[in-house]
């Protein structure tokens, strides 16, 4: 008995590595520290009703925050171990398996579970604030996406301890991602996590295309609307039109590996080829998806801070839409090499260096909103000023790239590496950054302490340039993308060990980071509602936002509604008193959600170990949730006017 | 005051959006989005299989093992039920709930039958020697034709769950959404089928 | 208020669902009977199949789903034609891509 229980957990748990224990005894640490500071200060059931069963837009945008820091910080280290295997030459800090698994799971982390939720959580915080709804079109779907996300999360990173990580490459090309070569769990949880997470994502886009199109408040037509909400709509469309592509290839990948099918297979007629072809047909449109909202916030930061109107406010509106469309149309520059024929190439290539237009058109709109404008710069409009220049070098390495013969060259070369990772460092990580930082204190209810916020910028910045500008170089000299290791002879040492260091500045920079938001809580600064002279509704509300966000809607009548009205009142014309206040429709709290994603979980993690049994207990689950939520029609409540009263003349005077 | 304002913001919200929103109707747009995602989940599984339509590797092909009969009998059964769902939605608009249970349960049983046609195929074709795992072409073929029929079986389940609501509950805005959206995916789901009936058979046949 | 609910959603008539009955019979029929008869090869079979499907679809959005009856803005319309878009894109792009790297 004893034996059997070591053979499983010896095949079940991930051994033999000093680091991967190191991380076990954490792991065990921290659940039990989480766990008992829970019991002692008798916190569970604020947990279960403030949190894992809220619906509440502005909630699900923090915990959606939370989760994907937590990702940043592994991912982070993932890219400092590699950096650090890489710093010199014939270096024995990593296995060459263990760095197979590490570069897989930092691409995945860092898109999937890191930019994606940052980007859901500031959907969350913000869209219906700018636009003056009371929450999203769905928050119970809204709450279930939060939680499919999380819970995939989970079992995506649970491959670290149990079973051994995916370590295929982020999109897990086959054949080697086929039973045949990569016969362990990892694959599997690779899958799962993504897939299920991938659901969340998916109805995230449909919740707020239908609230961005149909909860806008009164007045508030299309051409009105503050432009982070434009890129959130962008970026929506694409997700709902790419997502259903990625959920049927990763679907087929698993059938190959659970029901021996020849889809992407060698042998039995199957294609390998097409797995290529369909991953990027998401892949591409899944870069703008990420990219897209950062646009948005720097257009509102730019004119924040500028003290202006944004300028070509039709062009940015044209340039984000069709981005969004044409996204679609880039997809095999991704891979030119494979040999699909000079007509194939010559088109996507052309249709690439196309895209590249919108994007040049943005970058005008934002310098020509700073010309003559009152600048002044805090934090977040440093890192939008750091963003256009870096981007601008991302984006013409990237037509580089779209060149098609010299595409050949810079193929899976560090030039690739260090080309995606400037739009994705350059253009979504200092964008959602200035985002956080723009949106922080409405957020929050507190300031952030500036000062340190100097330093991470700093630091985040300059470590930037020194990771990945040699890389450029480091590319053009040969060294191919995934290599665990190099010789002393090739003379890229040098190159490396400057890139490591850079890599660690950024890390620094992250510290700094954590350091800021804990001296910011330890020191409170209550934030006031409107903390840098604001253009859009968000800002005409108490920070932190109420739960029912307005108390009266607010009717638009022009752009930037907050910043004309306040224009007109230094002109001594004051607005129309608000209407009277009425009760506000809410939706209940559900434990639906997190239960249904648990099971979600449960079946993914059967499905990961082929245990049918549990897979099947764990579906059965999810369909049971789903009929206690559809048989339950006591959804809804309202908030009465007393209560409207007191929580707005206590924000009143907190203000104060 | 308040009257005022209620009357303005009514006529306001004709032209376009406004604050007070009808709560069935903003699902039913959700649900007929959700539609589009699955067509494109659809049109990838059509891509596969026109990409991998010839890759049989040697294994048996399918204008050996298709059989016509079965298949259109399953087209015309699931075309009948996409109708009288469509009888169900008239029933409930003429405020009929019997009426309208009893269209739905004709439609269910028609969504049985056709699923218990195509199991039946299912399983031939694999004792004939076509499973998913035999080659390309029959893992796009089931998983293409399976998908379809894993959402008509999700659409019974469901179908039955509003059945008992509808019979607890009467006719409601909120039932009334309820059958609208599900008789909207059947009708999908007929659709879809025209398209696997004239790409999967009628053309590999042909 | 229910009476103004029912104008607002009564899509469709009996009229209208027989008549998208009817004409979905009549075009599962015609490529059936051309199929099963041979009457036509190739190319141009393939081009009547594809058609009558398509024109099947479209007798279901606009009997069946009362896509016509939409108010405006007609965002549903938008997103399907937008689909419809990027389905044709994954079939036709996936086939023309995959044209020179078929294995079997």
């Amino acid at each position: 008995m004893w034996d059997n229980i070591k053979d499983f957990a010896s095949e079940f748990f991930v051994t033999g590595d000093p680091l991967i224990y190191g991380a076990d005894v954490a792991i065990v640490l921290t659940v039990v520290a989480i766990v008992s500071a829970l019991t002692y200060f008798k916190k569970w059931k604020w947990l279960w009703r403030e949190w894992l069963t809220t619906v509440d837009h502005k909630r699900i945008g923090i915990m959606y925050v939370i989760a994907s820091l937590l990702m940043l910080f592994r991912g982070g280290v993932d890219a400092l171990l590699m950096r650090t295997q890489l710093a010199m030459p014939e270096l024995d800090f990593l296995e060459p398996e263990h760095y197979n698994a590490i570069f897989t799971t930092h691409g995945v982390i860092m898109i999937l579970f890191m930019a994606m939720p940052l980007m859901f959580g500031l959907f969350n915080l913000v869209v219906p604030l700018q636009i003056g709804a009371r929450d999203v079109a769905y928050p119970f779907l809204n709450s279930v996406s939060f939680w499919l996300f999380f819970m995939g999360a989970m079992l995506f990173n649970m491959s670290f301890v149990i079973g051994g990580s995916p370590d295929a490459g982020w999109l897990s090309y086959p054949p080697l991602s086929e039973t045949m070569f990569s016969p362990g769990p990892g694959q599997d949880f690779y899958i799962w996590g993504i897939q299920i997470s991938g659901i969340g994502s998916l109805m995230t886009g449909i919740n707020f295309i239908v609230t961005i199109l149909k909860m806008r408040a009164p007045g508030m037509r299309l051409m009105k609307m503050p432009m982070f909400t434009w890129s959130t709509l962008s970026s929506c469309l694409t997700i709902i039109l790419a997502f259903p592509i990625l959920t049927v290839t990763l679907a087929l990948l698993f059938i190959d590996r659970y029901l021996g099918a020849h889809f992407f297979t060698l042998d039995g007629g199957g294609n390998p080829m097409m797995y290529i072809n369909l991953i990027w047909m998401w892949g591409h449109p899944e870069v703008y998806i990420v990219v897209l909202p950062a646009f948005g916030i720097f257009s509102e930061i730019v004119a924040t801070f500028s003290k202006k109107r944004l300028f070509g406010y039709k062009s940015m509106v044209f340039a984000l839409m069709s981005i969004s469309f044409f996204s679609f149309f880039t997809w095999a520059h991704h891979f030119f090499t494979m040999g699909s024929g000079a007509n194939v190439n010559a088109f996507f290539a052309v249709t690439t260096m196309l895209i590249a237009i919108p994007t040049g058109v943005k970058v005008f709109n934002w310098l020509f909103t700073m010309y003559r404008g009152r600048l002044s710069f805090p934090t977040p409009m440093m890192w939008t000023i750091a963003f256009i220049p870096c981007f601008v070098v991302g984006g013409m390495t990237g037509v580089l790239l779209s060149v098609a013969p010299a595409d050949f060259q810079f193929h899976n070369s560090y030039f690739l590496i260090a080309h995606f990772h400037q739009v994705l460092i350059g253009g979504v990580a200092f964008g959602f950054f200035a985002g956080l930082y723009y949106w922080w204190p409405k957020v929050f209810g507190f300031t952030l302490h500036e000062g340190i916020g100097k330093w991470a910028f700093w630091f985040w910045n300059i470590g930037f340039y020194v990771c990945f500008m040699p890389q450029y170089v480091l590319g053009l000299m040969g060294m191919t993308r995934r290599m665990n290791t190099y010789g002393w002879d090739r003379g890229w040492w040098e190159l490396n060990l400057t890139s490591t260091i850079g890599g660690f500045l950024m890390g620094i920079g992250f510290l700094f980071q954590v350091w800021q938001i804990l001296h910011s809580i330890k020191f409170f600064k209550k934030a006031p509602a409107d903390p840098w002279n604001g253009r859009t509704l968000e800002w005409t509300i108490p920070s932190p936002a109420p739960l029912y966000n307005f108390a009266t809607l607010p009717r638009v009548s022009e752009r930037d509604p907050f910043w004309e009205e306040k224009q007109r009142r230094e002109k001594g014309i004051l607005p129309p008193p608000p209407p009277p206040l009425e009760p506000i429709h809410m939706p209940r709290n559900s434990g639906v959600p997190f239960v249904m994603s648990a099971f979600w979980f449960v079946a993914g993690f059967g499905f990961v170990e082929h245990w049918t049994w549990m897979a099947i207990a764990g579906l059965v689950g999810v369909a049971a949730s789903m009929m206690v939520h559809s048989f339950n029609y006591n959804t809804d409540y309202y908030i009465p006017v007393d209560e409207i009263k007191r929580t707005e003349a206590a924000a009143a005077k907190g203000a104060v | 005051m308040a009257h005022a304002n209620h009357t303005s913001s009514a006529a306001h919200g004709h032209g376009h959006d406004d604050g007070h929103h009808d709560p069935e109707a903003l699902r039913m747009m959700g649900f007929w989005i959700f539609l589009i995602t699955d067509c494109i989940l659809f049109g990838t599984l059509f891509a596969t299989f026109a990409v991998l339509h010839g890759s049989t590797a040697g294994g048996p092909t399918p204008s050996e093992l298709f059989e016509m009969g079965g298949v259109i009998a399953e087209t015309f059964i699931l075309l009948t039920s996409s109708f009288t769902s469509g009888l169900a939605v008239l029933s409930m608009n003429r405020g009929d709930r019997k009426g309208l249970i009893g269209w739905l349960a004709v439609t269910a049983l028609l969504g049985a039958a056709f699923i218990g046609l195509e199991v039946t195929e299912f399983v031939k074709l694999v004792d004939e020697g076509a499973a998913i795992s035999t080659s390309a072409f029959w893992s796009a073929f089931f998983t293409l034709v399976g998908t379809h029929g894993l959402h008509v079986s999700l659409g019974l389940v469901w179908m039955i769950s509003i059945m008992l609501q509808l019979r607890k509950r009467g006719i409601t805005p909120v039932t009334r959404r309820k059958v609208g959206i599900v008789s909207l995916y059947w009708h999908f789901l007929d659709v879809v089928w025209i398209f696997v009936f004239t790409i999967v058979y009628l053309m590999e046949v042909m | 208020m229910a009476r103004q609910h029912d104008e607002h959603e009564s899509h469709g008539s009996l009229k209208s669902y027989v008549i998208g009955f009817l004409l979905s019979l009549v075009l599962t029929a015609i490529p059936l009977v051309v199929v099963l008869n041979d009457l036509m090869e190739g190319t141009p079979a393939k081009v009547l199949l594809l058609g009558s499907a398509v024109l099947q679809f479209v007798v279901q959005l606009f009997y069946f789903m009362h896509l016509k009856e939409e108010k405006k803005p007609r965002y549903n319309l938008m997103v399907l034609l937008l689909g419809i878009a990027i389905v044709l894109t994954i079939v036709a792009g996936s086939i023309w891509i995959m044209t020179y790297n078929k294995v079997a």
